[in-house]
């Protein structure tokens, strides 16, 4: 029998109990399009955080105080006390030192409440030097940023974030303008432009930048907030990014005068930063993966189930197929490209239903699917498997049928 | 002269069940020419039904020979079978055994999907096997759309299509009134006049009186009294 008049014989037979066949083939694909989309919600999201990440800077490591893990592996509280100076900001500046780290920016937060005229907007202010402009890889949109010189002088200057320019200027040039921060008067020499805000780190599109120098006499004048709080170091090239850490561990390690287990710091690279913020959503992926799974599986026993039933019913027809010369290899062929084309089937369609799911679901999730060609191929060749799998049992019972016992006429 | 179409020789086949053990046939011997026309009859429970399966090659004796059109097939495994079905053996069945999902000339070309002959030959084969039959108008009609004796008439049309060495036709006026009957049997006696050799299984004297010889089985035996030509 010809691979051709095969699939015709199977067609014939799935379309002859037409629901059943529709029915079961619905089982997987409801099973492949929960896989996909899971997983490519997964991948969309997974996708999200690196842009975000990566929208830090580039070659970037980031200095933060307080310890990561005790020797006991619990966390300690990052942040939570001061420790990094302008200083060590200035040491790890130094080529001598650190050949490998080109530039570096120390930053200390503040949130501050921000007034231009009437208006006022709560954000986060921003002390820090030129070099955080490149460390963080920012451009302007207008003006321009903070000097070596408005440092120096501790001018009262700012640089605003593009939607803070739309909150406290409704559209107007804020250059030239004044803002009032903490009771003193800032003059906005410049804004930045947007890089599109972001929901895993701060918004990066709402700050107001000002020299470091100012931030400490102005801004959070007699706190401890005047201390640096994220010391911000670019590596010379993404080649150096290892060196460059080293350098900058062993030397704040030094000048601390503390060792790895009880670093009073936490220096972390992009990468490191990117391993945990993806890693709950791969645990996330995952799990909702096994249990779509799970919903293959069980599509799975459904092509089970109805193949068996179809070789019960259907004794009479394989014994006289039998009888007019069919060989147990072409009964068994016959039920297995049955049962494999309802896993296919059912794969395709599964697969048009994730792709569908894929341009209708971030409308209402706010999250990307990304669907890969691969993932693609994978369900179909999944799905195929499914039905080949599923379809043995069955088809070796067809198989082993006697055709006397299929013909008997009572 | 040539051999037999089909030879048996001291045939046995032997059921056990548990602790007992049943001849159903207790040592068949016979032959059948080419282009004879044989009746075997039989009361239920003679082996009957059982010598028809092993002479369809449907199942094997457990001991003796069994040749057919020269080949013996009484050791040969199940897919070896297969193949000795499909090329020398056309069944007709007493409940028709049409598949009700397919058309006239979709039941018919069955015998030849197995042997692997292409789709145009197989259409071009099925349709003379339905003229042959008187059915040249029913191609595309379904079992369903048929009258029993035109679906019986369809069933020998596809034993036909291989063109077999032999045609078993077990009870084929079993499910048919005597209109359909005479047909069926008068379409025999027109394959037999051109030079086929069928076999018919029955158990109505009237029907088995239509063959050239009748051959009577008794409790797992050649009845010789009953007239073994």
């Amino acid at each position: 029998m010809s691979t051709f008049d095969t699939f015709r014989s199977a067609f014939g037979a799935l379309r002859s109990h037409r629901l059943r066949s529709a029915l079961t083939m619905l089982g997987i694909l409801i099973g492949i399009a929960a896989v996909i989309l899971t997983v490519g919600l997964g991948q969309g999201a997974q996708a999200q955080v690196q842009s975000e990440i990566s929208k830090l800077g580039s070659n970037l490591l980031v200095v933060t105080p307080g310890s990561t893990t005790s020797s006991t592996g619990i966390r300690g509280g990052r942040g939570t006390s001061s420790t990094l100076t302008n200083g060590d900001a200035a040491a790890l500046a130094t080529a001598s030192v650190a050949p490998d780290i080109r530039a570096v920016a120390a930053t200390s937060t503040s949130m501050q409440s921000v007034t231009a005229g009437t208006t006022n907007w709560t954000t986060t202010v921003v002390g820090t030097t030129p070099s955080w402009a490149q460390v963080r890889a920012r451009d302007l949109s207008a003006g321009r940023f903070v000097t070596q010189d408005d440092v120096n002088q501790a001018r009262p200057v700012a640089v605003l974030g593009s939607e803070t320019v739309t909150e406290l200027f409704n559209g107007r040039s804020p250059v030239g303008q004044s803002v009032s921060i903490n009771g003193s008067s800032f003059t906005v020499v410049g804004v930045l432009q947007a890089i599109g805000s972001t929901s895993t780190t701060a918004n990066e599109d709402d700050q107001v930048i000002v020299p470091q120098t100012t931030f400490a006499t102005r801004v959070a004048a007699n706190s401890t907030r005047a201390a640096v709080s994220t010391i911000y170091i670019e590596a010379t090239s993404q080649a150096t990014l290892t060196a460059a850490y080293q350098e900058a561990k062993a030397l704040l390690l030094t000048r601390h005068g503390v060792t790895s287990t009880t670093a009073d710091f936490t220096l972390s690279s992009q990468q490191s930063l990117l391993q945990t913020a993806t890693a709950t959503d791969r645990t996330l992926t995952i799990l909702l993966g096994g249990v779509a799974g799970i919903s293959l599986l069980v599509g799975a026993l459904g092509i089970a189930n109805m193949m068996l039933v179809s070789v019960a019913e259907r004794v009479r027809e394989i014994g006289l197929r039998k009888a007019l010369g069919a060989t147990p290899a072409a009964v068994r062929q016959q039920f297995l490209v049955e049962a494999s084309s309802l896993g296919v089937s059912g794969g395709v369609l599964g697969l048009l239903l994730a792709g569908a799911g894929a341009a209708v679901l971030p409308h209402f999730l706010a999250q990307p699917v990304r669907i890969s060609p691969a993932a693609a191929a994978a369900a179909v060749g999944v799905s195929l498997l499914i039905g080949v799998v599923a379809g043995v049992y069955p088809a070796g019972r067809a198989a082993r049928l006697a055709p006397i016992d299929a013909l008997r006429n009572d | 002269m040539t051999g037999p179409v089909l030879s048996l020789r001291d045939v046995r086949k032997t059921y056990v069940m548990g602790d007992l053990s049943v001849d159903a046939l207790a040592g068949v011997s016979m032959d059948v020419h080419e282009g004879e026309y044989v009746a075997v009859m039989g009361p239920s429970g003679s082996g009957k039904s059982t010598l028809m399966h092993i002479l369809g090659c449907l199942d094997v004796p457990t001991s003796g020979t069994y040749e057919l059109a020269g080949t013996d097939v009484s050791r040969m495994t199940e897919t070896e079978l297969a193949e000795i079905r499909n090329r020398r053996i056309g069944f007709v069945f007493q409940g028709f055994n049409l598949l009700p999902s397919l058309n006239a000339w979709r039941n018919v070309e069955l015998p030849l999907l197995y042997a692997g002959v292409p789709r145009d030959e197989r259409r071009q084969r099925a349709a003379r096997a339905l003229d042959r039959v008187g059915l040249a108008d029913r191609l595309d009609h379904r079992p369903g759309e048929l009258s029993g004796g035109q679906q019986q008439r369809v069933a020998v049309a596809r034993a036909l299509v291989t063109d077999p060495s032999l045609i078993l036709a077990d009870e084929p006026t079993g499910n048919l009134d005597s209109r359909s009957t005479a047909d069926v049997l008068g379409l025999f006696e027109e394959l037999s006049g051109a030079g086929r050799t069928i076999m018919l299984i029955t158990h109505e004297e009237d029907v088995a009186a239509a063959a050239q010889r009748t051959v009577r089985i008794r409790d797992g035996l050649v009845d010789q009294a009953g007239g073994a030509a």
